[in-house]
């Protein structure tokens, strides 16, 4: 609009169609604006002062300085629930993205029928947790599950899964890589996206089919990938629901994840001074990984607008 | 690879067919390992796959004499139908999944309106500190929803708002989230100026333009976020566990967990056909949008990134 070129050396305010468009683009941010105060802003500053303070929703917030901080060093729950989670996004979420992208590598080999087969392995991704937490506790039920029964036919005896301290964690692993196919789908969109003139050149040159992948294939699809490791990450640290309907934490908290940690102390013992402090703590390691994330990636992953 | 590579590098006439010929020789032997290393591990992957779901569904029709049988069997031999009224009639059903729909409802309209308004303003409209607010939009991407959940409580509580649906629907009014607004601008950016521009000539304010132009362009993009808010909302598990408190008021999963928790303890225990039979009724919405909307669905899954 060569219009707003001529006027760009002019404040705003001196056009009236400027101010117009000036008025309607506040507006139209307004209820963000208003949310982001009443809703994120307000409470984030809330949420950090009564990380200080002892408040047990009756009687009013009393600042205690560091004190939840330090409870916390010494909390042997609040170690394991930081020593489940870990565990767990450490496994979970590697393995989800492998699967998801051997999957879709798998779809990509421009198989017949392809929306049949990615209905298929997409489906499950779909299901609510609520669902499958009760489909997977029974099925991995020790003794009654289907699991181990067809497991029973062949002779062998399964392990306890969810009723073990050992076993509970790969379990709930097994429940996440049932839903691997809505990452799947990402990566299947990410390979269709990968110009055929690329492979065509490096065919050209020689390349095996490993090589294609690995010097074509593998490169350009590293943005999707990134991204579904660092939102698979953060999402693996708020894990709430599977555990706390199929386990509860338990057996003896050897599946006490952090949220569901949280959950506990704040409307279980209504401890939300000391619940704020497990949400701070958490911010902070999601943010840690965030950043960290984005350092790996800097050196890792390739983007194609960028010169090599 | 194939045909169109030799085509590719300009082979004369005669020469394509030769070559044409020779592939088509070699391509059963192709087809036959292809069957071996592609379509055989495939379908066996969909078989693991959907087998649970199939165990799910077969399971919530068996009569109870059959949910227990070893050797087990996936498909029942005779179907017991009144399983599903039996389950239904035990937990407030209807009420409950009334609750679930109204905030499904409450919450797509007003991130719909409120989110594309933002977005819009974000993506054309330009005044003071746009730029810099957008950032902060961006910004609280990486705030756990954790860390808000306590104020935000104590704020509804102080509105009397516990035990209603209003602390579920009314943020969703603000903004509709940042997440939401991110992908609607990116979307928006797509659309050819040209449009608002000729729009405006012939008389459409701003806030018409959105409205008369960007939204109905943009239909996508919003049944992608109406898609993604279904799922979402139906999902919901932690907020609705903590505002929510008598029967009148749960939503669906909140009561079915409930009448699940309870059976365990009145015997009803081991009634995995009716726990079966509840899981698959809360399957079957999410499976409709998708088998109905798979296009838009699959889009919309790459487009935003999220899994469903």
């Amino acid at each position: 609009m060569s219009v707003d070129v001529a006027w760009s050396n002019r404040p705003w305010w001196r056009s009236k169609l400027r101010r117009q468009e000036v008025l309607a683009g506040y507006f139209t941010i307004l209820p963000w604006i208003l949310g982001f105060l009443i809703f994120v802003a307000g409470p984030i500053l809330f949420s950090f002062y009564l990380s200080f303070s002892e408040y047990d929703i009756l009687k009013p917030p009393k600042l205690i300085g560091l004190d939840n901080y330090h409870e916390m060093f010494e909390d042997r729950l609040f170690w394991q629930s930081l020593r489940v989670t870990t565990i767990y996004a450490a496994g979970a979420v590697p393995l989800a993205v492998v699967v998801g992208y051997l999957l879709a590598l798998m779809l990509n080999q421009k198989v017949g029928g392809l929306s049949f087969w990615r209905t298929a392995f997409y489906v499950p991704a779909i299901v609510p947790v609520l669902a499958v937490s009760y489909l997977f506790a029974w099925i991995f039920n020790p003794d009654i599950g289907l699991v181990n029964g067809l497991l029973r036919q062949v002779g062998v005896e399964g392990p306890p899964w969810f009723a073990s301290r050992q076993w509970v964690l790969p379990t709930f692993m097994i429940m996440e890589l049932w839903a691997a196919g809505g990452g799947m789908v990402l990566y299947l969109a990410a390979l269709q996206g990968v110009p055929s003139s690329l492979y065509d050149a490096a065919k050209v040159d020689g390349a095996n089919a490993w090589r294609r992948f690995w010097h074509v294939t593998l490169p350009m699809t590293t943005p999707v990938i990134f991204f579904q490791f660092l939102i698979g990450l953060i999402a693996s640290f708020q894990l709430f629901t599977g555990p706390f309907l199929v386990t509860q934490g338990g057996p003896a908290n050897a599946s006490l994840f952090y949220v569901l940690y949280l959950y506990r102390n704040g409307w279980k013992y209504f401890n939300m001074g000391y619940a704020s402090a497990l949400a701070w703590v958490l911010v902070v390691i999601i943010l840690v990984f965030t950043l960290l994330s984005f350092r790996v990636a800097r050196r890792v992953v390739y983007y194609e607008s960028e010169e090599p | 690879m194939r045909a169109p590579m030799i085509e590719g590098l300009g082979a004369p006439a005669n020469v394509r067919l030769l070559g044409q010929r020779l592939l088509t020789t070699t391509r059963w032997r192709r087809l036959s390992t292809r069957l071996l290393l592609v379509y055989l591990p495939m379908a066996a992957l969909a078989l693991v796959y959907t087998a649970p779901l199939i165990w799910l569904v077969g399971s919530s029709v068996k009569p109870e004499s059959q949910v227990f049988e070893y050797p087990p069997n996936f498909i029942p031999r005779s179907f017991v139908w009144a399983n599903y009224p039996d389950a239904l009639v035990q937990f407030p059903f209807i009420v409950t999944g009334l609750n679930t729909l109204t905030i499904v409802a409450g919450v797509m309209v007003g991130r719909l309106l409120t989110a594309s308004l933002a977005a819009y303003g974000f993506a054309r409209l330009r005044f003071p500190g746009r730029d810099a607010l957008f950032i902060l939009v961006l910004t609280t991407l990486m705030i756990p929803y954790h860390v808000i959940l306590i104020p935000q409580y104590l704020i509804f509580r102080d509105l009397g708002w516990l035990n209603t649906l209003k602390p579920l629907i009314v943020p969703a009014w603000f903004g509709g989230g940042a997440f939401f607004i991110f992908l609607l601008r990116q979307f928006f950016m797509t659309i050819p100026r040209e449009y608002d521009d000729a729009a405006r000539i012939d008389g459409c304010g701003f806030i018409q333009v959105w409205w008369h132009i960007v939204m109905p362009m943009s239909l996508p993009a919003l049944g992608a976020v109406a898609i993604f808010t279904f799922m979402g909302e139906w999902n919901d598990f932690l907020a609705p566990l903590i505002y929510l408190n008598t029967p009148d008021k749960q939503t669906l999963a909140i009561a079915v967990e409930q009448w699940r928790r309870s059976s365990v303890h009145t015997g009803y225990n081991h009634q995995w056909n009716h726990i079966m039979a509840v899981a698959t009724v809360v399957t079957l919405p999410p499976l409709l949008v998708f088998f109905f909307a798979q296009r838009h669905f699959i889009q919309g899954v790459v487009i935003s990134g999220i899994k469903g």
